[in-house]
């Protein structure tokens, strides 16, 4: 069963980022957000503030992981691990680097484009769903698909 | 002293042997590009399997071209994608325990550095340092071939990155950065404005994320049911826009490593790195960096992107300072 999604608005990218710091704060270990939106929709920002709530690392510290496909930050609350399937074919080029082992782990994981490697997704993840709606306002939806899923999105309802 | 080189934190399988940091006796290349192109994007599977396959002949062909004789094996392991960088090390400790050799752990990013002093005299430090490949983007002041501070690097998108990214907005081949290159050739870099994203005065820092995204926008509208009014571009229209987010990333990274020379006292320049193998990068440096009085050291093109030679080179300094590794080395991602 889904649980309700939940939707609301962003109208900068530091409103983004103080999104992904309620869901850094909010999270338990094991968690994992898979984001989907097209090329500048703010994926990397909303894992920008992931990496703040959790305390692993500035918003600042936080590049795009496209090119090596996984960024670990480990200073934190709990570790953050940030995936990005945007070079990727599928599912299958994910798993090769290890993405089960990291996605069940001891953190936060945040997978970047994750419609493009759905199937390596624990069936029970808060799906993050980002559209561009102007220049600069975003709708987020966030969709949970199992219990751990909905108890990280009501803490971050709640603010985290 | 010869060192053998080995990186393989990417798409590229290499190997070199480098006389005491300097003279390159040997320096080989396997692409995977080739597959990658076929695929539209690097596949860590096919990645790790196409280095494993290339590892033992490109090796091989860099210790016969280079002769006999090697003292100490060099090897990057870190950062990159880690599944390619773990058959790396495994390939260079097993090396180095067979043979008795010492082992040395490089850093990607600051070989890049390394590559200036390759096939030169004297070490061209002290200098500023700029890194700009598909992963980096990140400017040193560099003291020495081991000593170097980071002054500013990318807060999202690496310039490479940036380029990818926006030959795909434009439908413009894989990899991006030589497709944005031969498109501007035929656009003027003034037809379209894009805003530079200093970050402030004093920022050393980078974002090309944002210029990423006004290209989108340029290209397909923005708001609800922008996919749907996504323009049909002409040939020329493209080419105008990728000479114009060219300039736009070659201006920003331009201007922020020569204020970093004025402001940190230095006259000398390096770039290193995959992008610096960019036409109108190079061609902007060379004026800028005369018109500044500036001593510029743009490596010779097969040192800029990723190559072995580098590695071995900058080991040395590791091996005659006291930076040798033990067995238990850790690829890091």
């Amino acid at each position: 069963m889904i649980a309700a999604a939940w939707t609301t608005e962003s109208h900068s990218a530091r409103e983004t980022i103080a999104l992904g710091r309620r869901i850094g704060r909010a999270a338990r270990p094991g968690d994992v957000a898979a984001l989907v939106g097209e090329l500048g929709s703010g994926k990397t920002r909303l894992a920008k503030g992931m990496a703040e709530g959790l305390g692993a690392a500035s918003a600042r510290e936080v590049t795009s992981p496209s090119f090596v496909i996984c960024h670990e930050y480990l200073g934190g609350r709990i570790p953050f691990y940030h995936l990005d399937a945007y070079r990727l074919r599928g599912e299958a080029d994910l798993v090769a680097i290890g993405s089960d082992e990291i996605l069940a782990g001891d953190g936060l994981s945040a997978l970047e484009w994750a419609d493009r490697a759905a199937g390596a997704l624990p069936p029970d993840h808060l799906e993050v769903r980002l559209e561009v709606t102007g220049r600069d306002a975003r709708r987020l939806t966030f969709t949970p698909h199992g219990a751990q899923s909905e108890r990280l999105l009501e803490g971050v309802r709640s603010g985290g | 002293m010869k060192i053998l080189g080995i990186e393989t934190s990417c798409d590229e399988t290499c190997a070199a042997v480098v006389a005491d940091g300097r003279r390159v006796l040997s320096n080989v290349v396997a692409s995977q590009t080739d597959v990658h192109r076929k695929y539209g994007g690097v596949v860590p599977e096919i990645a790790s399997r196409a280095h494993l396959e290339a590892l033992v002949p490109v090796v091989g062909e860099a210790l016969e071209q280079a002769g006999a004789g090697i003292d100490a094996v060099a090897v990057v392991h870190r950062p990159g994608l880690i599944g390619s960088l773990l058959l790396g090390v495994t390939a260079a400790k097993t090396l180095a325990w067979l043979h008795d050799l010492p082992l040395v752990g490089i850093n990607h990013v600051e070989s890049h550095i390394y590559a200036a002093c390759l096939e030169r005299e004297a070490l061209p430090f002290p200098c500023v340092g700029l890194v700009v490949s598909g992963g980096h983007t990140s400017l040193y002041t560099c003291d020495g071939p081991r000593s170097q501070t980071l002054l500013g690097a990318t807060t999202d998108d690496a310039a490479g990155e940036a380029f990818d990214k926006v030959a795909s907005i434009l439908g413009l081949p894989y990899p991006g950065g030589p497709s944005i290159d031969s498109a501007s050739e035929r656009g003027s870099p003034k037809a379209v404005h894009f805003s530079r994203p200093w970050l402030g005065p004093d920022s050393f820092d980078f974002s090309f994320s944002g210029v990423k995204t006004a290209v989108l926008y340029h290209v397909r509208g923005y708001g609800a049911g922008a996919k749907t009014r996504r323009t049909d571009l002409t040939e020329q229209e493209i080419a105008d826009v990728a000479a114009s987010f060219q300039e736009c990333v070659v201006d920003v990274l331009v201007t922020k490593t020569l204020r970093a020379a004025e402001v940190c006292g230095l006259d000398r320049i390096i770039v290193g790195g995959g992008v610096a193998a960019n036409r109108r990068l190079r061609a902007r440096f060379e004026q800028e960096a005369a018109a500044a009085g500036l001593d510029l050291i743009l490596p010779p093109m097969p040192y800029c992107t990723d190559n072995a030679a580098m590695v071995a080179g900058l080991a040395y300094h590791y091996v005659q300072g006291g930076g040798v590794a033990g067995l238990d080395l850790e690829a890091r991602a």
